[in-house]
């Protein structure tokens, strides 16, 4: 790792002023630091200064509240206490099942969720700085993984610049149930619909979210809907546990009388950022959810996607997993 | 690197390789860094930061330590506690074999600055036995169920283990299977391993 300072704040107050996400402007929050400290390794991130925001737990962001109206996680609850929380596992099945199918037990114990969402692509051409084309990690440089090995890469939202894949499972899950994201900027506190988080590549790649330098994710607040009770997360992946997917499907359905009134689906593993599947979605609204029904909605799924040499397959399986997934939701007992 | 300042024995094969590690090592490493000119990659190098002082707690004793800040966990703890137990695998947080306890949390001592635990109790392989030298039920386990070969990952896949069950995930074979699934073993010990989980889950739990 390259030398940088190390400080610890305690208060809010005292992150005024400071911040950023490490790859430009210098400075990275750190809570858990699988990601960070990973790419400092690698020389990825190259941050003059880590900012240990830790201590902010004892505060609401190191706090997890249920009410009837919906769901509000601190962005230091670390992935293993979300993911075993029993509101959260019985109320919002889709949330603890995308924490619980990520990482490791140690990393789920480490990772916070504000630091989950922001975890970077494991695109082999990111991660390993030998290769100099990269425009997410050396913006104007090229892309590797065009012609490259990119079996593990997107097939929807990729650009001509870039195609790595979003590697996370829990922003899928958020998405699909319309969470919101709170955060603290230099100005107060703010939020946003979590979908309008995370950007597509497009010509500048490097820029991954709408986060200002300065900015903190404090929250997550998820709505209490008829949905987010019959939900769950599909993830398929080259072995069985431990693995980023090949494809997920995060799915939520509220049924009347055997027919869909809502349905959410979010993507994982295919596409550059957490997807929302809206055209496939909307296919559902005032069906009886059979195997047919389930298909169709897996294909619009799948509608634009733009395949490379080595990811074709990522449709086919991308279709079977919505279908899946949702065959799945509508067969809970709620 | 320093020597472990534990009391020594007149001869012990680790002392040995040790010892022959850095005076072999160390020279030539010295005469590189002096001679080989820069790679010419753009290094807007800032002056290393100043040490930190920090006290780590390892198994019930105080450890002060002067640090770089960029020091982790594991680093601290084998090359300047000198616990050689816990191991460095991928240095990535992808095998599992530098897992400790913080906090009695099993977490990653690779991905883990060790300022950033200064003053938190950190449990390693060392600490479990108990002072008469009497194992604990797990590594006793280990033993039992020949839960391993070449033996490299089993610290950490016994601190993994302890932690499993003491999180409640250690029921059946498939709990223990999936959460067992952050410490790999490249001699594929993991049915013995599923075997010795077992066995002292019972002892742990009786």
């Amino acid at each position: 790792m390259r030398p940088f300072t190390y400080e610890r704040v305690s208060n809010l107050d005292a992150l005024r002023a400071r911040g950023g996400d490490g790859t430009k402007a210098s400075r990275a929050f750190v809570a858990g630091g699988t990601t960070l400290f990973d790419l400092m390794k690698l020389d990825v991130m190259r941050p003059d200064s880590v900012i240990d925001i830790n201590p902010l737990s004892a505060s609401d962001l190191g706090g997890i509240q249920a009410s009837e109206r919906g769901l509000r996680l601190g962005a230091l609850v670390r992935m293993a206490e979300a993911a075993d929380d029993p509101h959260i596992t019985h109320d919002y099945p889709v949330i603890a099942q995308s924490l619980t199918l990520a990482a490791s037990p140690q990393i789920r114990n480490m990772a916070s969720l504000g630091g989950n969402v922001l975890q970077r692509t494991r695109c082999h051409y990111f991660r390993d700085p030998s290769w100099a084309n990269c425009n997410k990690r050396n913006p104007g440089s090229g892309c590797a993984a065009l012609e490259g090995m990119n079996r593990i890469h997107a097939v929807l939202g990729a650009s001509d610049d870039c195609i790595a894949t979003y590697p996370g499972d829990f922003a899928q899950a958020l998405i699909a149930l319309d969470a919101v994201v709170e955060i603290q900027g230099r100005s107060g506190r703010r939020t946003l619909a979590f979908e309008k988080l995370h950007r597509a590549p497009s010509d500048t790649p490097q820029i991954e979210t709408v986060l200002e330098p300065g900015d903190l994710i404090t929250a997550f607040m998820i709505p209490a809907t008829a949905a987010s009770r019959r939900s769950a997360y599909l993830k398929i992946r080259d072995r069985e546990s431990y693995e980023f997917a090949l494809a997920s499907a995060a799915v939520a359905l509220d049924l009347a009388d055997g027919s869909v009134r809502d349905a959410r689906i979010a993507l994982g593993g295919v596409a550059t950022k957490p997807w929302r599947a809206r055209e496939a979605e909307r296919a559902l609204i005032g069906k009886k959810l059979d195997e047919e029904a389930a298909r169709r909605s897996g294909e619009i799924a799948f509608a634009g996607a733009t395949p490379r040499e080595h990811n074709v397959f990522k449709i086919a399986l991308g279709r079977e997993t919505v279908a899946r997934a949702l065959l799945r939701v509508a067969q809970m007992e709620v | 690197m320093t020597s472990p300042s534990k009391d020594k024995p007149a001869l012990s094969r680790r002392g040995f390789l040790s010892a022959a590690g850095a005076s072999s090592v160390a020279l030539p490493l010295v005469a590189e860094a002096a001679t080989k000119p820069s790679t010419g990659r753009s290094i807007a190098a800032p002056k290393p930061p100043d040490p930190a002082q920090v006290t780590l707690r390892v198994n019930g004793t105080e450890h002060p330590l002067s640090l770089d800040v960029r020091t982790t966990l594991l680093d601290a703890l084998r090359e300047r506690i000198g616990l050689m137990g816990t191991k460095k695998g991928c240095d990535h947080g992808q095998c599992g074999a530098c897992t400790v306890h913080v906090d009695g949390k099993r977490v990653l001592s690779c991905l883990t600055l060790a300022v950033m635990v200064a003053d938190r109790p950190v449990t390693t392989i060392e600490g479990l036995a108990r002072p008469d030298g009497r194992l604990h039920p797990m590594q006793q386990a280990f033993i039992d169920r020949d839960a391993f070969q070449c033996g490299y990952c089993t610290p950490g896949q016994i601190m993994s283990a302890i932690a499993c069950i003491n999180e409640g995930h250690a029921k059946t074979d498939a709990p223990i299977r999936e959460y067992m699934s952050g410490n790999l073993c490249r001699c594929a010990a993991y049915p013995n391993i599923v075997a010795a989980v077992k066995q002292a889950r019972d002892l742990m739990e009786g």
